[in-house]
């Protein structure tokens, strides 16, 4: 994958560990969190698609079982933080992201679509 | 098809028992209600609450409103004096006719008073209505001695009565013992040593024989012995007698000892007319307990329909409390059963005294009798109801337990036509039932078959029932918090408490396991705040917190924040309401004033509750917490400062208990409210911790709520000064704070409490458990500890950066709609966000970001 198509979106440090950040890049709202235990970043698509608003990255993070999971702040249905899949409502599934860190710095990648 | 005329005649509870079933039975008649007494149905078995504050209200069972909208035309004061059968009418007293087609009398009885000369001097009075409640309370203010004739149940409540009053309070009973009726000999003494160490006297086997004026009391009552008692009331409770002249002018057939004589159809000889309760007479046997009555009421409303149920007698067995003693009897309590044997267990230190009847052979109970400890009652009552065969050894079962393990009975021994919950005869088939059909905890069993939702006294037994019948089911009986923790919300306080745990982290690392979720963790957040009371958004805690929390705001459907500041008591200022409103019209905020007496702006996105929290903390406000489990808001009345009627000054009283409790956290909100007199314009019985003021001081009601199932409070404790009213609520709140499971809301927490209002009035007033001042102390420090939220995060520049809506861009969200209703703007619907979208699909949200700091 061509280099150029991460794209810069904060410093490490801005991040909080175990919370989410929101970020807009190329007019998409991203939801970036930061698993601690895990230490990984993960990235959905802001937009809560059972609430329908943008509130994603205000969620709880934690496990059911083995999956790491998002809980929507307004109604608390869980999404996979790997695979954007609603536990609860098979209907619904997030938009995911790569997300990486590098040199300190917090990178998205948008234009490639991953899994739905 | 013409539709009946039903017409009862008495409004007691049995009378209402009757209204309440044939008016719930859909059937196509007309009912109509004469009662004698100017109030409707009231709950006599509760009479003497009148005297802990209880008001008339209170113990009300419907009002006239209630009968009107159930389509029942009701008369109240115009007694009937003349039933003429063969014209099926009835006559009042005041000359209203009324015709009917079924006639049932539910006329009640009367007090006896026995024919002693003397008996009718001022001062003698009866025990039967809230009127002559109302009499023996004005008696008792200028009197210093009270008497009660009659050692009976009844008596024992008047006597209750009179002692509340502040009387010194005397009991004299012809017979040899107290409730010759209920208890053998040795039970009757055990109950008499009780009542005297409560300091009420007790004379048995006297006979008055006059009552004359006294020398320096009143009255003075001379007895058949030559030893006289001076008293300056008398309340006669000597037993009942039915009211049947009615039935006897109409030629109705009466029983020789009283009584309208009914067959198993609940018929009088006259077909048309049915009696029930205390009037009629069974078998030659009159009922005297509300019980009875009621299964009278069903069996009479089952003959207007196409399956009549028979009533067949009724089980006399009774549990109660009389002063504040434990009292039970079951069945053939006095042993009459020819060749039946008696096992007695009798401890005079503890004063404890149980005694069981079983049959010749050993197999069954007969009766029992508990004085001082009815621990046992639920477990032998349902050996007797449902004749379930006997242990080898039946004394186990009276004797105190050596290892701990209760004789209880096992619930899977009792069939499923055993009644567990008798108030509302919820058998404990109706339970299976209900788990059948979906339930899957205690609460839901309750919710769905209103079992232990009356008197409480089953709860044990149902949750015995309960548990037992979904461990069958290989259901898990399971109190773990979440899959990240195996304990209970209060295993997992204690834990935090006694090991001084200061994050979510190390709680996790050494008692749990994963990575915690959005139940667990917002819980333990909760408990860490109740415990140490750091700020929420101290970066160790800030993933716990939840929707709310997280942000210092409620989050609105659209995502956006609506902003509630503190006004304590609802008492503001007009320059404060001013800022308000500048504020709200500046961020073009929604506004919406609360139940709770505060003022909320909605609409604010993340970027704009800084500039709008410096504004309103530069005017003098504080955080208002409308975003936590927390101690939220209390709501107050004007009060004696303004109010005509106010007696005492409750905005006061409730700036002070708000100012104390403000944010404190807790497993669920909670809500205080203070009314300045008893017409409770504070609606201060719909909270979590009530306050009501009264002449001497405050009546504390607990653990109600409005909301989906609302609860009216329990009166707690009654006049108490201010210092005593403030100690009480630190205790409860931080019993509360340590013992409730999650989301608990306090009235559920007091529902599910094993012993109920009077084990929670022992751990408090009592202090039972010793924790009265560890309680206090923990509130204490979190009064000490307190912060405006709000105010610490504007100081802090590295908190306010999280609140925006992009990491990397200065705008808010870009996608929110708003259309104006009523002059104000509210979030679009879906269907409106489709229509601007396709109107204008470059549109930009009417709101312009209003975020002008």
């Amino acid at each position: 994958m061509a280099r150029e198509d991460w794209t810069y979106v904060c410093e490490v440090d801005e991040l909080i560990p175990d919370t989410g950040a929101c970020a807009l890049v190329n007019n998409e709202q991203v939801a970036i969190f930061w698993e601690k235990k895990s230490n990984q970043l993960f990235a959905l698509s802001n937009f809560d698609p059972v609430g329908l608003a943008n509130v994603i990255s205000r969620g709880i993070l934690g496990s059911l079982g083995e999956e790491l999971v998002v809980a929507s702040p307004l109604y608390k249905q869980h999404f996979s933080l790997v695979t954007g899949q609603c536990i609860e409502d098979p209907q619904y599934c997030l938009k995911t992201y790569p997300v990486r860190r590098i040199d300190g710095k917090v990178q998205l990648k948008i234009s490639k679509i991953i899994a739905r | 098809m013409k539709k009946q005329k039903v017409l009862v005649i008495g409004n007691g509870m049995v009378g209402h028992h009757y209204v309440e079933q044939l008016s719930s039975a859909n059937l196509p008649v007309e009912i109509t209600v004469i009662g004698g007494e100017t109030r409707p149905a009231y709950d006599r078995v509760h009479l003497s609450d009148f005297f802990a504050g209880r008001k008339p209200e209170d113990l009300a069972l419907t009002t006239r409103d209630h009968y009107h909208q159930i389509g029942v035309d009701a008369h109240f004061g115009d007694p009937v004096v003349n039933i003429e059968r063969d014209t099926q009418k009835v006559i009042t007293k005041g000359g209203q006719i009324f015709h009917y087609d079924k006639l049932v009398l539910a006329t009640g009885s009367y007090p006896f008073i026995p024919p002693v000369p003397g008996a009718a001097l001022p001062g003698c009075m009866t025990y039967r209505t809230i009127d002559d409640l109302g009499e023996i309370r004005a008696e008792a203010k200028s009197s210093k001695i009270g008497v009660v004739v009659g050692g009976g149940l009844l008596g024992l409540e008047a006597a209750n009565a009179l002692k509340n009053l502040g009387l010194e309070t005397h009991v004299v009973e012809f017979a040899p013992q107290l409730m010759g009726v209920q208890l053998d000999s040795g039970g009757g003494e055990m109950l008499s040593r009780k009542i005297e160490a409560l300091g009420v006297k007790v004379h048995t086997g006297k006979a008055t024989q006059t009552i004359k004026k006294g020398n320096n009391t009143r009255l003075r009552m001379n007895f058949t012995d030559g030893q006289t008692l001076e008293t300056d009331l008398i309340v006669f409770s000597a037993g009942i007698r039915p009211y049947d002249q009615l039935a006897r002018d109409a030629d109705l057939k009466v029983s020789e000892r009283g009584g309208i004589e009914i067959d198993f159809n609940c018929r009088t000889r006259d077909t048309n007319i049915y009696a029930i309760g205390e009037c009629a007479s069974f078998g030659g046997k009159i009922f005297g307990l509300v019980a009875p009555g009621y299964r009278m009421a069903e069996a009479a409303v089952s003959q207007l329909t196409d399956k009549p149920i028979p009533f067949q007698g009724a089980d006399m067995s009774t549990k109660l409390k009389l002063l504040g003693v434990d009292v039970g009897s079951i069945g053939d309590a006095l042993g009459k059963t020819p060749g039946c044997i008696a096992y007695t267990f009798s401890d005079q230190r503890a004063e404890v005294y149980k005694r069981l009847i079983v049959s010749n052979d050993g197999k069954f109970i007969l009766g029992a009798v508990l004085v001082g400890d009815c621990s046992d009652y639920d477990s032998l009552l349902q050996f007797y109801l449902n004749s379930i065969e006997l242990p080898g050894n039946p004394e186990s079962l009276i004797l105190p337990a050596k290892d701990n393990t209760a004789s209880l009975l096992g619930a899977s021994a009792l069939p499923d036509s055993a009644i567990i919950c008798s108030c509302h005869n919820v058998s404990k088939g109706a339970i299976i039932g209900a788990l059948d059909a979906g339930c899957c905890t205690l609460g839901d069993v309750k919710s769905a078959t209103a079992a232990s939702s009356g008197c409480g006294g089953c709860a044990s037994l149902l949750k015995n029932v309960v548990d037992e019948e979904m461990a069958a089911r290989g259901m898990e009986v399971n109190s773990a918090l979440c899959e990240h923790f195996n304990y209970s919300r209060q295993e997992l306080f204690d834990i935090l408490r006694s090991k001084e745990i200061l994050t979510f982290q190390q709680l996790l690392d050494e008692h749990g396991k994963g990575h915690g979720c959005d139940i667990c963790k917002p819980v333990i957040g909760s408990m860490l705040a109740s415990l140490w009371n750091e700020h929420v958004l101290e970066k160790k805690h800030l993933g716990l917190q939840d929707t709310n929390d997280i942000y210092l705001g409620n989050m609105q459907k659209d995502g956006t924040y609506s902003v509630v500041p503190r006004v304590p008591g609802g008492e503001i200022t007009p320059e404060k309401l001013i800022v308000l409103g500048e504020v709200a019209r500046d961020f073009n905020l929604y506004t919406k004033i609360t139940g709770g007496q505060r003022i909320d702006l909605f609409g604010a996105q993340l970027h704009e509750l800084p500039s709008i929290w410096r504004r309103l903390v530069n005017a003098g406000f504080e955080t208002g917490h409308a975003y936590g489990k927390a101690m939220r808001t209390v709501k107050s009345c004007v009060g004696s400062s303004w109010c005509r009627y106010g007696v005492q000054d409750s905005v006061g009283m409730a700036i002070r208990v708000e100012t104390r409790y403000r944010g404190i956290r807790s497993p669920h909100k909670i809500k205080l409210a203070v009314s300045g007199c008893t017409r409770e314009c504070a609606e201060a019985q719909s909270k979590d911790i009530g306050i009501i003021a009264t002449e001497n001081g405050w009546n504390l009601y607990v653990c109600g709520n409005g909301g989906m199932r609302p609860r009216h409070a329990d009166l707690f404790a009654t006049d108490l000064d201010d210092e005593t009213l403030i100690r009480y609520i630190d205790r409860l709140l931080m019993f509360y704070i340590r013992t409730a499971d999650r989301l608990q809301r306090s009235s559920v927490w007091l529902e599910n409490m094993d012993g109920g209002l009077d084990y929670l009035k022992a751990v408090i007033i009592e202090d039972k458990l010793g924790l009265g001042e560890e309680l206090e102390s923990q509130m204490a420090y979190l009064v000490d500890t307190y912060q405006c939220e709000w105010k610490t995060t504007l100081e802090d520049p590295e908190k306010l950066k999280r609140f925006r809506h992009f990491i990397n861009e200065e705008i808010g969200d870009d996608q929110l709609d708003y259309v104006q209703e009523r002059g104000q703007r509210r979030p679009a619907t879906a269907l409106e966000r489709k229509h601007h979208k396709e109107s204008n699909p470059h549109r930009i949200a009417i709101t312009e970001l209003s975020g002008r700091s």
